[in-house]
């Protein structure tokens, strides 16, 4: 069969793309931003919270854990309009990336944590140093450096997995190449171009994390 | 709207989730053979196959699942082959799975030590015979925890075959959601199921990695 | 001292063998002659490149130039010559590496069976032949990990001999041991050598190279510095390094 590749789609839409790329680096952005907050409090919820916080954060972290990101996703745009609670596409991905980060960066923080000596606490309060400014100038620098690689990972795992808000017509990369192959039937071309984009941005992402990791935890190891 | 009881959702639910199952299953068997296959490439070819590991490993790792997916889905038709849903699923889903069965393998077999090695070819074995008898049954026991965690993983992951139209669990539950109108009700019933299918196999890997730990 | 062995059929003959890891230079110039049933020891500095020349011998490290002969074979790429060269060449390592998934039989027999085609009985006849000359023979139902060090080393030696090695490499056998468990393996070692096994040791036991090797090799920074036979090499070392190291050495 004689069917011809034809890449002529890709760069008659560059605008398009290059729009829906910044929309998935922004998502990720903000669920990397909020997440990491997040990620820190619910670690130390886990540690040291009360009974009843700690049982709250360990069951929102299975349940996350253990349930698709998409359905997660579906939940939150289509199930809680019900509730009355309206979000947009935007909104609704954000969130549900969020959300999902967030559980699997309070594994990692908390690992991390674990993985501090407890003499460096222990130095902390026998200096007189308040618990909780024990816990941010000291212990959480050595945590965030021992699991920084694995946060690095699942920050990027978060922008691959954001490909399924499109699913819910938000505007990202994999929606634009959606947008692309409908009105020029180049399904093939448009989705090879975009996987490699991704990967582009994948690389690129872990490119620049490494280096900024390297900046700040350099000696801290 | 369609009024439908609790009592006809929920089979319906069920019935689909058979499906999530058996994508599963096809996705690990394929992706355990495919991963085995990388791997005997990587260590018996360190040059080459080293080489061409790392990057299968690196272009699944570091691309969306779902576009891997419309790749096989559109791809393949070009070639001449005619994929349904499923197989188009199961195809994607196996290549997949081999990338993250072989990364994960892979840090099983490099973390048996070197000794290992030298002392099996110091007795004149070969590759296949050090890897069969020394190498593998070693690798084996410490790589059962994390295959078990990836099983998860992988499971969650067929729910995008919903999106190339194979009714499995989810797709079955957004044809229920847009018929009843209660998308509340009907995803947080097919969160529910996958939960209930992956929460044993989290808490499985979890046991046996402690007992592994423990053992040693 | 042992009957001159027959020059004219050396077992392991090294020709100016150079290696190098990136641009450091590992082994520089080695040549190296070893005839039948002759004992060398090996001592030097760590760092010296004792454990890599001996490594080269059964290629678990790669030569980048000059030749090296065992039993007449030249070891190139060739894996055949490989293989066949490391079914002649048995090697005890440092840090035993015994196979922790398997019994101490199962360690002896592995290699005879899955590399010789030998069957299961024959295999086992021979494992607890040498593991009573290892004196360890009532140990053969147990796991490695149940031993102590000395016990792992002598499962280590027999399980080289069961292959029936002509030549035995010994990469410093005793220097992971703790030192109540370093006679029970150098006995063994002495059997060996009175034995008139093929033997190449790389150790810091400077009592076993006086008793039972004929001759002794000093190398540092990747060269032999010095060979000689071991009343010589004690009484009169000629180089400065030499005398250095045995002062070092000798000196508790």
């Amino acid at each position: 069969m004689g069917y011809e590749f034809d890449f002529s789609a890709i760069s008659e839409n560059i605008g398009l793309l290059l729009h829906g790329a910044g929309l998935t680096i922004g998502l990720t952005a903000i669920a990397a931003t909020v997440g990491m907050a997040l990620s820190i409090g619910g670690a130390a919820a886990a540690l040291w919270g009360p009974g009843w916080l700690r049982r709250i954060v360990g069951v929102y972290v299975e349940l996350i854990r253990n349930t698709p990101f998409i359905v997660q996703l579906f939940f939150i745009f289509f199930g809680l309009p019900s509730l009355g609670v309206k979000l947009t596409a935007f909104e609704a991905a954000a969130l549900a990336m969020t959300i999902n980060l967030t559980a699997y960066g309070i594994e990692i923080v908390r690992a991390g944590i674990e993985a501090v000596p407890p003499g460096q606490r222990e130095a902390g309060f026998a200096l007189g140093i308040a618990p909780i400014s024990t816990f941010i100038y000291i212990v959480l620098p050595q945590a965030i450096a021992v699991v920084y690689p694995a946060l690095v990972s699942q920050i990027v795992i978060t922008m691959l997995e954001s490909a399924v808000v499109s699913q819910v017509a938000v505007t990202d990369l994999t929606h634009a190449a959606d947008l692309i192959q409908s009105r020029t039937y180049r399904a093939f071309e448009t989705y090879f171009a975009v996987t490699l984009i991704y990967l582009g941005m994948a690389l690129l992402m872990r490119w620049l994390f490494n280096r900024a990791g390297r900046q700040l935890f350099a000696g801290k190891r | 709207m369609v009024t439908l009881s609790l009592a006809d959702i929920i089979p319906f639910l069920l019935l689909a989730a058979r499906w999530t199952l058996l994508l599963s299953a096809i996705a690990f068997v394929g992706g355990a053979t495919g991963a085995t296959l990388l791997l005997l490439w990587r260590y018996g070819a360190p040059k080459v196959g080293g080489v061409a590991t790392s990057l299968y490993i690196q272009l699944f790792q570091g691309t969306p699942l779902l576009l891997q997916l419309f790749l096989v889905f559109f791809g393949l038709p070009l070639l001449g082959v005619e994929v349904s849903p499923l197989a188009a699923a199961g195809i994607a889903l196996t290549c997949y799975a081999s990338a993250f069965l072989a990364e994960i393998w892979r840090g099983c077999v490099d973390a048996i030590p070197r000794g290992q090695w030298d002392a099996s070819a110091s007795l004149g074995m070969n590759f296949l015979t050090q890897m069969r008898y020394v190498i593998l049954p070693q690798s084996l026991k410490i790589a059962v925890p994390p295959t078990v965690g990836f099983l998860v993983q992988l499971l969650k992951s067929t729910a995008l075959a919903s999106i190339v139209g194979f009714n499995e669990l989810t797709r079955s539950g957004q044809i229920v959601a847009n018929a009843t109108f209660q998308p509340f009700l009907i995803y947080g019933l097919v969160a529910l199921i996958y939960f209930a299918m992956c929460y044993p196999l989290t808490v499985g890997s979890r046991v046996l990695e402690r007992r592994m730990r423990i053992s040693r | 001292m042992a009957e001159l062995p027959d020059p004219s059929a050396p077992m392991i003959e090294m020709r100016n063998v150079n290696k190098w890891y990136g641009e450091f230079q590992v082994l520089k110039d080695i040549s190296l002659t070893v005839a039948k049933g002759e004992r060398v020891v090996i001592c030097g500095p760590s760092g010296s490149g004792k454990s890599t020349a001996i490594r080269c011998i059964n290629r678990l490290e790669q030569h980048q130039s000059g030749q090296i002969f065992v039993e007449g074979v030249e070891l190139t790429d060739q894996i055949k010559n490989i293989e066949h060269v490391r079914r002649e060449v048995g090697m005890v390592f440092q840090q035993f590496n015994l196979f922790p998934h398997l019994s101490v039989l199962d360690n002896l027999t592995l290699a005879p069976r899955r590399v010789r085609h030998q069957s299961r009985k024959e295999t086992e006849a021979l494992a607890m032949e040498y593991l009573a000359r290892v004196r360890i023979a009532e140990q053969a139902h147990k796991f490695p990990s149940q031993l102590s060090g000395g016990q792992q080393q002598r499962v280590a030696i027999a399980r080289a001999l069961c292959m029936e090695p002509h030549i035995l490499l010994f990469d410093e056998p005793t220097s992971a041991l703790d030192p109540e468990m370093i006679k029970e393996v150098l006995d063994v070692m002495v059997e060996l050598a009175e034995s008139h096994m093929t033997m190449i040791c790389v150790t810091h036991e400077m009592g076993f190279a006086k008793t039972v090797a004929d001759k002794v090799i000093f190398m540092d920074h990747g060269q032999i510095v010095e060979v000689a036979p071991p009343d010589e090499f004690f009484s009169q070392p000629k180089n400065e390094r030499t005398k250095l190291f045995l002062s070092q050495v000798l000196k508790h």
